[in-house]
């Protein structure tokens, strides 16, 4: 225990002291602190293990780069995982626990991997857990490696995104951010400044004087507010913490004509044996705690650095009252060659001799923060001098002010230690010195291989304090400078962000915005069971005592023996016109619309240039001039843009509109043998329309459009109507006696009875219209169409492609069940069960799917394969009821 | 996320859009060779530099549109008509 608060001085707010738990020991701190300024306070030395060798890790920064200290904030749905205590500012209750100790912190059974570390180099588990898989050793290896756990509750915390822009857009509040923001504003712009921690000022709050600034019209000023990702045309992300609000954190996306990047820079440690022992701290995070949060971090203090900086920190630490036990300049030659203590530092060895301290600050000279300029886009450049990269050109509106442009000068020098022991490059994943060397021995030198090679620079912290060095490192291996090393690619997020401010407000009820029906109410009345197909349409109507599945059944039933009525309201609906609307559909269509007269229906597939279907529906013609186009519900949308873009594009100059009408008209599907009889009680005249025949009517004042088409293999009339008017249409429709609504169970069911193909289901990326047995009229076609060149590959010729049939078995064949193309499985596939279903009217199982040669295997019986089951089926058509079609037309 | 001038509507965030691919794609005759078809179907430049690209406005008013944009910086150099030949640009 050597941390503890001084009795004066620091930012914090001494008359307002806060209680937290840390691994379950209730402890104190201020308004001010952050966690791991109150940790050290209270002479917290191990904070947590590392990642691999389970070595106990002390807090080792004060800031976003610490590598060290990652907790579990919370618990239960509050649960946050591998938040970083530097990070964390201290609040009444807080509640955190340190990752990676099994099963204390105190005791971890794990450390066994530090006496093994010799048998763990970099790549082990590429090297050794290859065999027979590696995922049967990923378990047991995460579990020992993991940074904590995610929650296992919903997040019940809300969020918000905002959007923002600006003239002029500062990141860093510190002395370069501040006076950037200022000039800005006063030369008019609009500016806004996002500074990270709670408090404007940077290194000066607790390293110089204090800088003020105020908001004013247009300078906005937001404290707490990280900005993480740097992205295309000078778009900024932000997380704002704002757990005192309404939400806990907000996402600013923020456009601006210019941003000035005042980050700062981090000070780097020095490699070196023993540098991981809690007490061996950067120097400037020893000075920050002691000025900016009053706390000393240790009794007595070593300092040991390669660069001028070193002398002033001596002077803060002394002010701070920590004793000065020596200082170790690289430049004189002094070195730190070990370090002794395990849970804390109780000396260090140099080339001086031995020197007592609990506490040794290391400066290793600074790396300024070009985290967010590379994201922008912008190169960096190693500076030989000052021994740090720094911002090189900029691709986007953007430059760095400050230490983020290296504006300092600390005469650096270079400094290799060559003292054996365990050195770490990356304290947060136990990556030494050794394993680089190991990674350039076996060639993998560039700095992206060594990064995967040995994990430097992955995790939470993604390398602040440990990437330049280890491709300084690396560099000394393979007799290269850092700039011919390099770095690897710098990516958003600067630090870690939450799934929550991810999502916002869209989770749960308002992930996404849900569609329902005209008639949504009428439906919930009749007890529909509903599902989502983008619309919230119903599945079923169970009764009393009944299941869904019986329920499509009866509904079913009903609609092959009398008359059922279904909400097609959702069916797409596309006006075309126009006095090249035929012209335009020919080349839209597989088949000719032009030839087709007014009042007429015909039903027609759409193809993409690959010559595979994406939808299929049916034309009417409306007038000479004018079509209506009905399209699958699910591809209304698509198929509407699609018709622009050709129109736009290809066909700028022709006469013809195109007017997606989808939502206007909701459409009500009367069907079976009675479905004439209903309509005409309903007061349609539609005695005399024949099959493929539309008509226009009024209904009182309404409006209605009357196709006679069938998706149910019954005569049937798909009645549409102002959306407003369809509920009254359902009401009084279905109080006509022997009409029973159905949902879109049974129209599943009957559809596949009549093998009717559902596109996407019976069709998917590969089908074209020879493979569902469509194909045989586009030979007397003589215009070109979307997709046609395609259709002519030899390809699509083939015999052996998978071609839509009908299945009959004994059993009801599975969804996706393959067709064996040999009498033991493993063996090749033949196709697939497509649809499938246990016939309502036939009362046996059938189904469709598409087999290689299909059309030329009917009557042969087939096995088919799935999850370990073995099916045997019958080919047959695809079509199981009244193939002539009969019902259609009477 | 690309900043993209709708010559409709202005200046809108690119998830308002829908790139379609390339501009000043022909499409060739259906009497068109296999090697001419497979070259329209699949084949792409590839750029380092300035592409062309045809966008459409579809969560705005729907207008398609050409656009020059570096591969590279992604700064959109021209914005022009869908029917109209790609601009002359300084280099």
């Amino acid at each position: 225990m050597s941390g503890a608060r001084r009795p004066g001085g620091g930012r914090i707010d001494r008359n307002r002291p806060l209680c937290f738990s840390f691994d379950g020991r209730t402890l104190s701190g201020f308004a001010g602190d952050t966690l791991a300024s109150a940790l050290l306070a209270n002479g917290v030395d191990v904070v947590g293990r590392s990642f691999k060798y389970h070595r106990p890790r002390g807090v080792f920064a004060a800031g976003a780069e610490e590598p060290n200290a990652v907790v579990q904030l919370e618990i239960g749905a509050y649960l946050s995982p591998n938040r970083v205590a530097t990070e964390i500012e201290l609040y009444e209750g807080l509640v955190a626990h340190s990752v990676n100790a099994w099963p204390s912190l105190g005791f971890d059974l794990y450390a066994i991997n530090d006496r093994l570390s010799r048998l763990l180099p970099a790549g082990f588990y590429y090297k050794t857990f290859m065999w027979p898989h590696w995922h049967l050793f990923e378990g047991t290896i995460r579990k020992a490696a993991g940074l904590g756990a995610a929650p296992t509750q919903p997040d019940p915390d809300r969020y918000e995104h905002r959007h923002a822009h600006c003239d002029v857009l500062v990141i860093g509040g510190g002395q370069a951010g501040i006076s950037a923001a200022r000039d800005a504003a006063q030369s008019g712009a609009r500016v806004m400044l996002v500074e990270a921690s709670s408090e404007l000022g940077g290194r000066a709050l607790w390293a110089g004087d204090a800088i003020n600034v105020d908001q004013t019209e247009n300078l906005t000023i937001l404290t707490r507010t990280t900005a993480f990702g740097y992205y295309d045309h000078n778009l900024v992300a932000a997380v704002e913490d704002c757990s005192s609000g309404v939400a806990k954190e907000r996402l600013w996306k923020i456009r601006a004509k210019q941003v000035v990047i005042a980050t700062g820079a981090i000070e780097r440690p020095l490699v070196f044996p023993g540098n991981d022992v809690p007490g061996v701290m950067l120097a400037s995070a020893v000075q920050r705690y002691a000025h900016g949060f009053g706390v000393a971090a240790g009794k007595r203090v070593a300092l040991f650095g390669n660069n001028d900086g070193l002398f002033d920190y001596a002077t803060a630490f002394e002010a701070a009252g920590i004793e000065i036990a020596a200082i170790l300049d690289t430049r004189r030659g002094e070195e730190v060659i070990g370090v002794k203590g395990r849970k804390r530092v109780r000396a260090v060895q140099t080339s001086r001799g031995e020197i007592a301290c609990d506490l040794l600050a290391v400066s290793g000279g600074w790396s300024p923060v070009v985290h967010l300029f590379s994201q922008s886009g912008g190169s960096i450049s190693f500076c030989d001098k000052r021994q740090m990269f720094v911002p090189d050109k900029a691709v986007q509106q953007v430059r760095c002010v400050g230490a983020a442009n290296g504006d300092f000068d600390l005469n650096t020098q270079p400094w290799q230690s060559r003292a054996k022991g365990k050195a770490f490059v990356d304290l947060a994943n136990d990556v030494t010195a050794a394993d680089v060397m190991l990674a350039a021995r076996e060639n993998y030198a560039s700095v992206e291989h060594l990064k995967r090679y040995t994990t430097l620079g992955m995790g939470p912290d993604q390398g602040k304090t440990s990437n330049v060095n280890g491709l300084m490192l690396m560099g000394d291996a393979t007799g290269r400078t850092p700039d011919a090393v390099g770095t690897t690619r710098f990516r958003p997020p600067y630090t870690p962000i939450s799934f929550g401010v991810i999502s916002g407000a869209r989770v749960g009820n308002l992930m996404r915005p849900r569609k329902f029906l005209p008639a949504h109410g009428w439906h919930q009345t009749l007890g529909a069971v509903f599902e989502d197909y983008g619309w919230q349409r119903p599945d079923a109507y169970p009764q009393a005592g009944e299941s869904l599945g019986e329920a499509a059944i009866r509904e079913a039933r009903a609609v092959r023996t009398s008359a059922g009525l279904f909400d097609a309201s959702p069916l797409g609906k596309i006006e075309v016109w126009g006095s090249d609307a035929a012209r335009f559909l020919d080349f839209i269509y597989v088949g000719t619309m032009s030839t087709l007269n007014p009042g007429r229906i015909r039903y027609g597939l759409m193809l993409d240039e690959n010559g595979v279907i994406i939808d299929d529906g049916v034309a009417i013609r409306l007038a000479e001039d004018r079509f209506l186009l009905h399209t699958t519900s699910g591809g209304a949308e698509r198929i509407a843009a699609m018709l622009d873009e050709w129109l736009q594009c290809e066909f700028s100059g022709w006469d013809v509109r195109v007017l997606d009408c989808t939502l206007q008209w909701g459409t009500v599907t009367l069907s079976g043998p009675n479905a004439i009889e209903v309509a005409t009680a309903l007061g349609l005249p539609v005695e005399a329309l024949p099959h493929m025949h539309f008509r226009a009517d009024q209904l009182g004042n309404v409006p209605v459009r009357v196709a006679r088409v069938s998706y149910t293999g019954e005569a049937t009339l798909e009645i549409s109507v102002p959306a407003r008017y369809v509920k009254s249409l359902l009401e009084t429709a279905a109080a006509i006696a022997g009409v029973t609504p159905f949902g879109v169970l049974a129209l599943d069911l009957l559809r596949t009875e009549k093998g009717y193909v559902h596109v996407g289901a019976d069709t998917d990326g590969m089908t074209t219209p020879g493979d569902i047995g469509l194909g045989r009229a586009i030979a007397k076609k003589t215009s070109d169409f979307v997709g046609r060149r395609s259709l002519l590959r030899p390809a699509c010729a083939r015999e052996d492609r998978l071609q839509l049939v009908g299945l009959e078995s004994a059993n009801a064949l599975p969804i996706g069940a393959h067709i064996m193309e040999g009498s033991n499985a493993p063996c090749p596939s033949g196709g697939f069960v497509t649809s499938t279903c246990i016939s309502p009217t036939l009362g046996r199982p059938i189904a469709l799917a598409r087999i290689r040669e299909g059309r030329a295997r009917l009557g042969e019986t087939v096995k088919l394969f799935d999850l370990g089951q073995i099916f045997e089926a019958k080919i047959v058509a695809p079509c199981f009821l009244d193939p002539d079609g009969r019902r259609l037309h009477d | 996320m690309l900043n993209i001038e709708c010559p409709h509507c202005g200046a809108r965030p690119e998830h308002e859009f829908r790139c379609g691919g390339d501009a000043h794609v022909v499409r060739p005759p259906l009497s068109a060779s296999g090697e001419t078809w497979a070259e329209y179907l699949f084949g792409h430049d590839n750029p380092k530099g300035d592409q062309t690209e045809r966008w459409c406005h579809s969560f705005g008013c729907g207008l398609w549109f050409n656009v020059i944009r570096d591969t590279v910086s992604h700064e959109i150099r021209a914005v022009y008509p869908i029917t109209a030949q790609r601009p002359e640009q300084a280099a």
